[in-house]
């Protein structure tokens, strides 16, 4: 069977959600991959937006998490202060996951999405955090969705913006953070995770024609792969629903 | 300050009357929804300079008041609009050129920091942030600060919880609140004293409008008094906060309005392929933005058939049948 690189990004992302969370997401893939979890492998988990829609009824994709497209059959439509107070919240804290991207990671899962080169003098400059630091100070687990490739796995970020493990096991602990850190990355190669005793990120899985090695290959941090097996290529039900109920229009596929 | 009765205006005269250089600045809206675009095309044609913009996510409106060089400072949370542009051309070359100071926050912060403004206290805690250079690395250094009155001292403070370990958190991050100068948000209904009514997502426009000493309302429809008070549950600013009132239909244009149009994907995906070349940008902005008398003269030289285009089903609120996918300009 065919399918794209993003498609099994988008579906690999899917499997990781469960019926019970909620599922906070940006734009583009991510929001894809929390529709699809929705058509395909859980249809309980309710999807929500920084800019305050909670379980939108999405009958088209947005564009933007400000796209009108999300406020449309919500159960209420509130701002900023609510969404991210639902984060921050000790209750419903833990029970959402948040999906993010970035243009640098480092081994402890921490972002960068604000500057190439030096924070005063900047060789690119990017978007900057949004809601990305506040979701990744605040929630029990994030999924992240990378690029594989060597300047984007860095041994020191050029500036962290979202915060993963910090600098270790009690980093966050030590910063005064709550509980919670990257869960998965998951790239167009393979899916990784975080060792529950060193929060390092190691392999978990590589897509059916990829090696450990030209993943390693493509970082610039070197990760255990001991544990990596070969990740399951998308079924013809995951593809159908994806392609078919998410993005008919492949405005992101 | 008028309090009561009526506050309508011209947009010309709003921007005018309120609009300073150096002015500080805070525009509603979301990234390509509810941006105050007539308000902020009029802030370019009246050339006004050194603003110092506060911003979580105004995607558009904040890159044109940047590509315009209206600004000096801006601190913000993020600069992009979505798929059309994930990090906003002019915004970034700005930034890289050094034209313009930054200071960076969260989305949460930002907001935070304008209900602080909104509620009248210096500060807000929250624990977004801890460990990260959000806190670490300043975009105004200590000396500007200080030379500056109108900014805190610090950007950010961190603060073992006085409380101990009540609520088993040890630490916060203290937010200096936001008081803009002046604050322009777009509603879909507004009456003549200011009383205002959004539909859908409010974002963070009420403490946006609330946190200002000024704040300008441009609205699609423009009604009596009783209209709105007859379901004042759905209202969410009341008119005690109001300046000045404008009517302007398609005052978000080329942003969304929810219930009444969509954005325009032409003018979107046009205007991020011109913002990419100095010379298309300036062409931009001289032929579609100054040399237009008023907003009303830039939505006439692109034709009804683009308005309709974007018109909003009743129901769900956005133009259901809209071609996202590959806008051309004719």
């Amino acid at each position: 069977m065919d399918y794209t690189l993003k498609e099994m990004m988008t579906i690999v992302a899917a499997r990781e959600i469960r019926n019970s969370d909620i599922v906070f997401c940006g734009t583009g893939i991510s929001m894809l991959a929390a529709m699809a979890a929705k058509n395909i492998n859980a249809p309980q988990s309710v999807i929500f937006f920084e800019t305050g829609a909670i379980d939108s009824r999405l009958e088209d994709l947005p564009l933007a998490v400000g796209d009108s497209r999300i406020m449309y059959q919500t159960s209420s439509n509130g701002g900023l202060l609510d969404s991210f107070a639902t984060m921050q919240n000790r209750f419903t804290r833990k029970h959402i996951v948040g999906i993010l991207g970035a243009a640098q990671i480092d081994i402890y899962g921490n972002l960068n999405s604000t500057v190439i080169g030096d924070y005063d003098e900047p060789e690119v400059r990017f978007s900057g955090s949004g809601g990305a630091c506040d979701v990744a100070s605040f929630v029990s687990r994030t999924i992240i969705f990378m690029k594989q490739e060597k300047r984007k796995f860095k041994k020191r970020l050029d500036y962290l913006t979202s915060p993963g493990y910090l600098n270790g096991p009690d980093g966050r602990e030590k910063a005064g953070l709550p509980k919670g850190g990257p869960d998965r990355v998951i790239t167009d190669m393979g899916i990784m995770g975080f060792d529950d005793h060193t929060r390092q990120m190691f392999l978990k899985g590589y897509y059916p024609g990829i090696t450990p090695e030209l993943i390693l290959e493509n970082m610039e941090f070197k990760i255990d792969t001991s544990r990596a097996k070969e990740v399951m290529a998308p079924t013809p039900d995951e593809l159908e629903l994806l392609r078919e109920k998410c993005d008919p229009l492949h405005l992101i596929l | 300050m008028k309090i009561n009765g009526n506050k309508v205006t011209s947009l010309h005269d709003a921007i005018k009357a309120h609009v300073k250089d150096g002015c500080h600045l805070s525009i509603g809206g979301f990234t390509i929804n509810r941006n105050p675009m007539a308000a902020v095309y009029e802030i370019i044609r009246q050339g006004i300079r050194n603003l110092h913009l506060y911003a979580h996510s105004n995607g558009q409106g904040i890159d044109e008041l940047v590509g315009a060089k209206t600004a000096s400072c801006l601190e913000i949370a993020y600069g992009g609009t979505g798929r059309f542009a994930s990090t906003c051309i002019r915004f970034r070359k700005a930034v890289e050129k050094k034209q313009i100071k930054i200071e960076d926050y969260s989305n949460y912060q930002m907001t935070l920091r304008f209900l602080a403004g909104a509620m009248g206290v210096p500060f807000l805690p929250t624990r977004s942030s801890l460990g990260t250079d959000i806190i670490k690395k300043w975009g105004f250094p200590v000396e500007f600060r200080q030379k500056n009155s109108r900014l805190p001292d610090r950007k950010l403070v961190e603060l073992e919880n006085p409380f101990g370990a009540w609520c088993d958190i040890k630490k916060v991050v203290l937010v200096p609140a936001v008081n803009p100068d002046v604050t322009i948000i777009h509603v879909q209904k507004a009456d003549f004293r200011g009383n205002c009514r959004i539909e859908g997502l409010t974002f963070a426009d009420v403490e946006q409008a609330k946190a200002a000493k000024i704040l300008i309302i441009t609205c699609e429809d423009l009604l009596d008094d009783d209209y709105l008070k007859n379901m004042p549950d759905r209202n969410q600013i009341p008119f005690i906060h109001a300046n000045a009132v404008v009517h302007v239909p398609y005052g978000a244009y080329p942003t969304a309005c929810y219930r009444y149009y969509d954005y325009d994907p032409i003018y979107l995906k046009a205007y991020a392929e011109k913002a990419k070349d100095d010379k298309q940008y300036h062409s931009y902005l001289e032929n579609t933005i100054l040399n237009k008398k008023s907003h009303r003269d830039l939505l006439d030289s692109l034709g009804r058939e683009r308005l309709e285009m974007i018109s909003a089903d009743k129901n769900r609120g956005y133009a259901k049948n809209l071609d996202r996918r590959n806008p051309v300009e004719t």
